[in-house]
């Protein structure tokens, strides 16, 4: 035993060395992302440029981060692509025809905050619904979600007969206006949506870093029954995870139409894909237990800036698909190696001091 | 028998070192052609390891596997086949929704032209291997609709088809009827005469002494005992496992009860299907005293401890913490009324594996560390080391996972997780279950201590010995219901073992416990 820790104890500082590296190798794929398309792609690293790239990246990046803690505990959530569809022609719906009360002839027209807030209640609900329906009925994620997939998006289309609902300026008279600000808007010379992105993503990196609940989060996801007996809600934390998810969704819908001024039922289709997408990229693992909402959001920017670049060098979009598959194939390997290599340096640590 | 029987296959210096933990120390084994070769030890003792290692599923670490004097290596079951060894494992390795005949060729069936498979010719090869084995086992009937006798003979039948010349059966009786083990019996003699070497593991001596030629204990990792069976008893077997020396029990410090800190009433938990696991119990605990709850497998003891945890929320009773009620069955309402579990799977339930060692430390008393929202990290970690070394936990760095640690030393994580919701009592499940015997020992120290220090230590065993030099008051469970209340002065083994037996129709039962 101590001839095998004498002949490692050297190896260990070079061991470190890769473990730094590869804990970095999101943003070291992020970095060198960015400077290879510096150079490939005429005009990427204009201001213009990357502020475009940014509100790409900001849509998906918002599923991803609600993807992440749905995915730590284990779960997956199927649905936000649809309620990103849904949430849009809510908003949409309310701005454009107002919430008809039906036989008594009113129609109740909301201004734009109070149609935001009742957009993100929607999100809220049927990810309230997917969490009731995995932690109640005992319906699996994968299931339930898939459901509220076709739910959610069969009621987008119901609400409009499938047909858009188009220019969603709103109207000054009924106090519907201002709408497009989400999208379009700019403060301090960075996009609203932006603002958004980072006041969400802090907020989500500082549950998951210091409050109880992120840590409850991780301990749901790493073993369900070891943490309930510690004491931990564990249906009221997969809760949690879902509505944030569902929350996050209508995030997205309301930027989307606000950014189009309208919305249409089929928006968001696939989105849920690249949102567990990024979370994979940026070190979450499907089994749950690991994850961070940093790596996500690199995760999340690796993702759009490699398909933006590519478009700029006019690579086939088919092409674009092939390598986005292969570089999260190969996240996915480096993670596992990653894994071992941890778990190798703690035994050798372990076994340094005799326990 | 003659101890010069032809040595078929022989392990020389096997040494197997897992994470932490030494598995076995340098074992010389010796499996003889048509004889049964007993493997018996406690649990932990390295008996599956060793197994593994000669059925090719684990590598040793060191050391040689010798078939007819060849060295041999095997990196896979299929491996270990191919030589000539089978096993039967002691979970079933059957396909239930597949027939006998499919479950007995699987791998290797039967085909014409290599793609069409032969179902004929495999039904008929499987009534011929039931017919050796003298059962009467219909092979088109899926496994699953068998009772776990038969699908025991099914599983031999399948490692015969194979041609084993090495058969191991590890706890092969532990399902089977009397009936049952009889044929199994028969089907053994039968299959030594035809030359097959066996290695049979049980934890049933008497029935060791009844059907083996040589017997191998094993203790700690390392060989204690080996010999011919025709020159040894069942007492140089009991002496052999748990040594001379025996365990080393921590000493009782007198010190005074308290005030009776838990009391449990009437607790019952139906059972599917009618009946009781836990039928209508009810004791009272004391500050400062241990009682150890002894019973066989099955007995509810484990049920009971879910029980006072408000695990099950169709339990009913009453339980009371320091004269206090709680109602509500909800474990983080009984960890804040003052119980603690230390569970007996520590993997499955007392440690999130892939979580660091100060973050399970820490996770059933978080909201203590909170300030405002967030957790306060210094605090935190200050606790943490502040338990690490008050329990003596070996530990490199707190951020590490807490897979990293040896049995013992997650056992002690386990420990502190509990303490740190300051508990009235701890109930622990087979506190010393997969750790070395120097951490037992320890776990044990601890025990006491916490005890005088005024915590009232309620816990479950198996281990006869454990239970009589650890407890200050014994209560033996059998079929849900409390069958024995001894103090510990004026406790014998033998009350205590007929007591765990009431309801069971056992013979022999004092090793059975041990299983």
């Amino acid at each position: 035993m101590s001839a095998t820790i004498t002949k490692q104890a050297p190896g260990l500082t070079s061991s470190s060395a890769v473990m730094a590296l590869l804990h970095m190798r999101t943003f070291i794929a992020l970095f060198l992302v960015l400077i290879f398309f510096s150079f490939a792609a005429p005009n990427f690293l204009s201001t213009a440029n990357m502020v475009i790239m940014s509100k790409h990246v900001a849509l998906n990046a918002f599923l991803a981060v609600g993807m992440t803690f749905v995915i730590i505990t284990g779960g997956i959530d199927l649905s936000v692509g649809s309620i990103v569809g849904l949430s849009g022609m809510v908003a949409g719906g309310l701005i454009m025809n107002g919430l008809n009360l039906g036989p008594i002839g009113y129609t109740i027209y909301f201004n734009v905050v109070e149609v935001v807030l009742i957009t993100l209640a929607v999100g809220i609900l049927i990810g309230a619904l997917n969490g009731f329906l995995i932690t109640r009925l005992n319906v699996a994620p994968f299931i339930a979600t898939l459901g509220t997939l076709y739910v959610a998006r069969g009621f987008a289309l119901l609400s409009s007969d499938g047909r858009t609902f188009p220019n969603l300026v709103g109207n000054a008279e009924l106090g519907t206006t201002g709408f497009p600000f989400l999208g379009s808007g700019v403060i301090l010379g960075i996009p609203v949506s932006i603002w958004l992105l980072v006041i969400i993503g802090c907020g989500a990196a500082y549950i998951a870093g210091r409050t109880p609940l992120g840590r409850f989060i991780y301990a749901v996801g790493g073993n369900e029954r070891a943490a309930a007996l510690s004491g931990v809600r564990v249906n009221r934390v997969k809760m949690f995870v879902y509505m944030f998810s569902g929350f996050c969704a209508a995030i997205v819908g309301l930027i989307i139409s606000s950014e189009l001024v309208a919305s249409h039922p089929a928006t968001g289709e696939s989105f849920e894909l690249n949102a567990i997408a990024a979370a994979v990229l940026g070190g979450t693992s499907m089994s749950g237990g690991r994850g961070k909402i940093g790596g996500t959001i690199v995760g999340a920017f690796v993702i759009g800036i490699l398909s933006d670049g590519l478009v700029m060098m006019g690579v086939s979009s088919f092409w674009q698909i092939v390598i986005k598959g292969v570089v999260i194939i190969a996240a996915v390997v480096v993670d596992q190696f990653q894994r071992r290599l941890q778990q190798r340096l703690a035994l050798q640590q372990q076994a340094a001091i005799g326990g | 028998m003659n101890a010069d029987q032809e040595v078929i296959l022989s392990v020389r210096g096997a040494t197997k070192v897992y994470p932490g933990t030494i598995a076995l120390k340098s074992v010389d084994f010796d499996v003889r052609k048509g004889a049964v070769n007993v493997l018996v030890g406690e649990n932990g003792a390295g008996k599956s390891t060793l197994m593994k290692i000669i059925s090719g599923v684990e590598q040793p670490t060191e050391g040689t596997i010798l078939l007819n004097g060849e060295p041999i290596r095997m990196t896979s079951t299929q491996d270990a086949i191919r030589n000539g060894i089978g096993i039967v494992f002691q979970e079933l390795n059957l396909f239930p929704n597949m027939t006998v005949a499919e479950n007995i060729f699987i791998t290797r069936e039967q085909c014409r032209f290599g793609i069409d498979i032969d179902r004929t010719t495999q039904e008929e090869k499987s009534r011929a291997l039931m017919r050796r084995l003298e059962h009467d086992i219909a092979v088109d009937r899926p496994v699953g609709e068998l009772r776990i006798g038969q699908q025991q003979i099914v599983e031999i039948a399948k490692a015969l088809s194979q041609d084993a010349r090495i058969l191991i059966m590890d706890e092969p009786t532990s399902a089977l009827s009397a009936t049952e083990v009889e044929i199994l019996f028969r089907v053994i003699a039968e299959l030594k005469a035809q030359g097959v070497a066996i290695v049979y593991i049980s934890h049933r001596l008497e029935e060791l002494v009844r059907i083996g030629d040589f017997i191998t204990v094993l203790r700690d990792g390392s060989i204690t005992g080996s010999s011919s069976m025709k020159d040894i008893d069942v007492p140089w077997i009991v002496r052999s496992m748990i040594g001379a020396s025996s365990k080393d029990y921590a000493k009782t410090a007198e010190h005074r009860y308290g005030n009776e800190i838990l009391q449990i009433e009437d607790i019952t938990l139906p059972r599917q299907g009618g009946g009781y696991m836990v039928d209508h119990v009810s004791l009272s605990l004391r500050a400062g005293e241990i009682i150890g709850i002894y019973g066989l497998m099955g007995a509810g003891r484990t049920e009971l401890f879910d029980c006072i945890m408000g695990r099950h929320k169709h339990a009913g009773g009453t339980i009371l913490v320091g004269g206090r009620p709680l109602p509500k069955a909800d474990v983080l309402e009984r960890i804040n009324g003052g119980l603690a579990l230390i569970p007996e799977d520590r993997k499955a339930e007392g440690l999130i594996q892939i979580m660091s060692i100060s973050d399970n430390m820490t996770l059933a008393s978080l909201w203590n560390y909170v300030r405002g929202v967030q957790i306060d990290g210094k605090k935190e970690r200050a606790t943490v080391a502040q338990y690490v070394r008050k329990l003596a936990i070996k530990i490199a760095n707190p951020d590490n996972e807490v897979a990293s640690l040896s049995g013992g030393n997650q056992q002690k994580v386990v420990i502190g997780k509990a303490l740190m919701t300051d508990p009235k009592v701890l109930l622990m499940d087979e506190p010393s279950r997969g750790i070395d015997i120097g951490a037992k020992a320890e776990v044990f120290r601890t025990m006491r201590r916490l005890a005088a220090d005024g915590l009232g230590i309620l816990f479950v065993t198996s281990d006869l010995e454990e239970v009589m030099a650890l407890s200050d008051r014994i209560i033996v469970m059998s079929k849900g219901r409390i069958t024995g209340d001894f103090q510990r002065v004026g406790a014998t083994e033998q009350a205590v073992v007929a007591a765990s037996s009431v309801g069971h129709d056992i013979t022999g039962q004092t090793m059975e416990a041990r299983s």
